[in-house]
């Protein structure tokens, strides 16, 4: 796929288009990262940081600030391991539970769905508890996603306590033999107090019924946010202890550079990137991939000059 | 975290400019400098913010500082005048058709919130203008899309026009024309599927649907959270759909909301309505000046500025 090819190949050809490394180059590195979401204070750091290498190393071809460039980038994403992929803290001899927490409208139920997909295509046994039980239609939202992928989903009915429907789904993983729990919550902005309290008790109860769950804690963000999301990431983090992202919408043409930020801030990894509305969908998180991706469109306007 | 607004920002800056007379250059690259940081910070697109600046340094420049104001300040006013006037007029309007039913199409991205200000407009034309409104549920796509629907309709007690998942969108939306002649129902608000502005064939489904309907309002519907985003997505829609109006939800956040000016700078469409809750009575006029000091963070200078 498109975002498939080498890393230090595509920053080949991105330095190959600039020769000299002056005022315009570092502009024009500056403008890209910043269009891709990269939150803004890590792009003014990051440039300033390479602009002063370049001036003590006496850098003056952009081919020689390759090496530098790359290794910036994927520094702050993975500490200098190109190659970092952050699996799912699986359980391997019991129930995992993976609760799925996030804004209004990113993607949670979607993912869930796929997700199970993925699960069951591995051969595991997986169950749905539909936790949001306030949107409109958000438990018949879940319901067909269990019916698509064949998994069963436990529910309440509309305006139920989301708790008590957690602490059902766990008695039905567990009297069921499931090997991993995929639970919904209902969306809720960061800054509606009443909203993030209800969700600590949602993870509380799980806590309460499996030692050492929820295994993982998946916030999703969608890749058309701005600045926004690491506000998010930090507020909800301080919640319920996220161990991971899921980074939507990727299919688009937003690009989700704030998850460098939230990296470098919170050391929060992504896991999966979800790249449309099917189940088939959902793919692990490449940080290579990703951080090429962030300036592809300098490479391509170059191109076109 | 940091996620200063413009008062921090200006702080030292302001405090240096203490001299009188007129605002000199030096003064005005200083400040432009946080400016741009400010509004990027605030997730405004970097090119309607490079056009911004240079607007505000063309302006700023020489301008005679008033009685009461410091240079700093002087530059702030403008700022605030600038972006208010870029911000647009107050428009909450709803176009009436000369001929009911007046037919009203929400567009948009995923998740942005379309379905539930459909609902919301909908109580609001009902409430406020004493109509009769009838939701379409044209989005066969999204899972349980219409159930939403429905159970939206339901608690507001309007009535809902499906037809199933199996059947066409574009044949929904011209049977739900017929229907609310039939049932002498004044608006017409077609829910429409979340889709990608790059999505060439829904997007064609979407100029179909207008083209037979002949829509009186087509709103994007754009979450206030977008950040640089926001001018691919309404400049591709506006252009594909020549939209009439833009609401922004999820204004209850703690976003900045910087999309708002990115999407009056590329399409020069008024944002009409803004959704401050998940509840279907939280839909508001919307405010541009508001808009513009919440976008700079910067409630603390204007204040200074007035008792100034
Ligand atoms: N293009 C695209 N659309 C997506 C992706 N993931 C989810 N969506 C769409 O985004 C919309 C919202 O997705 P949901 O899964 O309902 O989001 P949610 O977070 O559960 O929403 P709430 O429960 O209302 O907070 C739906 O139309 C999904 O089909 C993705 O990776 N790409
Ligand atoms: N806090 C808040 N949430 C909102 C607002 N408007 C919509 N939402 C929530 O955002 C989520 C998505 O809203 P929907 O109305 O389903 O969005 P949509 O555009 O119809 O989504 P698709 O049909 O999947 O494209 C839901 O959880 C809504 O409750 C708002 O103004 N404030
Ligand atoms: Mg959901
Ligand atoms: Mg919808």
């Amino acid at each position: 796929s498109k975002t498939r090819s080498s890393f230090s190949a595509k920053l080949n050809d991105l330095v190959a288009r600039y020769r000299k490394v002056d005022e315009d180059f570092f502009e024009d590195l500056e403008e890209v990262l910043i269009s891709a979401d990269v939150g803004v204070n890590t792009v003014m750091e990051l440039v300033a940081e390479l602009e002063l290498e370049a001036k003590r190393q006496n850098i003056k071809d952009a081919i020689d600030l390759k090496e530098l460039i790359s290794e910036k980038l994927v520094e702050i994403y993975t500490d200098g391991d190109y190659t970092a992929e952050v699996p799912l803290n699986l359980n391997s001899a019991g129930l995992s539970v993976i609760l799925f927490v996030g804004v209004n409208g990113v993607g949670k139920t979607t993912s869930i769905g796929k997700l199970a997909y993925q699960l069951k295509q591995e051969g595991k046994k997986v169950l749905l508890v539909a936790g949001d039980t306030f949107r409109a239609g958000a438990i018949e939202q879940l319901g067909v996603w269990g019916e698509r992928i064949g998994v069963e989903v436990i529910k309440q009915s509309e305006g139920s306590d989301p708790a008590a429907v957690m602490y059902d789904g766990i008695q039905a993983a567990r009297s069921r033999g499931a090997d991993v729990l995929l639970c919904d919550t209902a969306g809720r902005l960061q800054n509606k107090v009443n909203l993030m309290n209800e969700l600590s008790k949602v993870k509380r109860v799980i806590e309460r019924e499996i030692p050492g769950a929820p295994h993982d804690v998946l916030l999703v963000l969608d890749a058309t946010t701005g600045q926004n999301a690491l506000v998010q990431a930090k507020t909800f983090s301080e919640t319920t202890d996220v161990t991971g992202i899921v980074l939507t919408k990727l299919d688009g043409t937003a690009k989700g550079g704030i998850v460098l930020a939230i990296r470098k801030e919170l050391n929060i990894p992504v896991k999966y990137v979800g790249l449309g509305e099917q189940m088939t969908d959902l793919e692990k998180f490449d940080p290579n991939a990703f951080v090429y991706g962030l300036f592809a469109d300098m490479v391509t306007e170059q191109q076109m000059d | 975290m940091a996620f200063e607004g413009l008062a921090d920002r200006l702080q030292q800056t302001i405090k240096k400019m203490t001299g009188k007379g007129k605002v000199n250059e030096q003064d005005v690259k200083e400040m432009s400098r946080e400016v741009r940081l400010a509004l990027l910070e605030a997730d405004v697109n970097f090119k309607v913010v490079k056009d911004f600046v240079k607007k505000i340094r063309e302006r700023a420049v020489g301008t005679e500082v008033m009685e009461s104001l410091t240079p700093g300040q002087q530059v702030i006013k403008i700022v605030k005048e600038e972006l208010t006037l870029l911000m647009g007029g107050e428009q909450s309007k709803i176009a009436v058709a000369n001929r009911p039913p007046t037919v009203i199409m929400m567009v948009g991205l995923q998740g942005a919130g379309k379905t539930t200000t459909s609902g919301k407009l909908a109580n609001l034309l009902r409430k406020k203008h004493n109509r009769k409104p009838l939701l379409v549920a044209a989005d066969v796509y999204r899972p349980a899309a219409i159930d939403q629907l429905k159970t939206v309709g339901k608690q507001l007690n309007i009535p809902v026009f499906d037809k199933g998942t199996e059947a066409n969108p574009v044949d929904i939306a011209n049977e739900a024309i017929e229907y609310a002649k039939q049932e002498h129902l004044d608006y017409v608000i077609v829910d429409t599927a979340g889709r990608l502005h790059i999505d060439e064939q829904l997007m064609g489904e979407l100029t179909q649907i207008k083209a037979d309907l002949n829509p009186d309002e087509i709103f994007l519907v754009v979450d206030a959270m977008t950040g640089q985003d926001a001018v691919n997505v309404a400049e591709s829609f506006d252009q594909q759909l020549n939209v009439t109006g833009v609401i922004l939800t999820k204004l209850d956040g703690d976003t900045r909301g910087g999309a708002a000016l990115s999407i009056r700078a590329v399409t020069d469409k008024p944002i009409k309505f803004a959704g401050m809750g998940e509840k279907l009575d939280e839909l508001e006029a919307f405010h541009p000046e508001r808009m513009a000091s919440r976008i700079l963070g910067m409630g603390d200078v204007l204040t200074l500025i007035e008792k100034a």
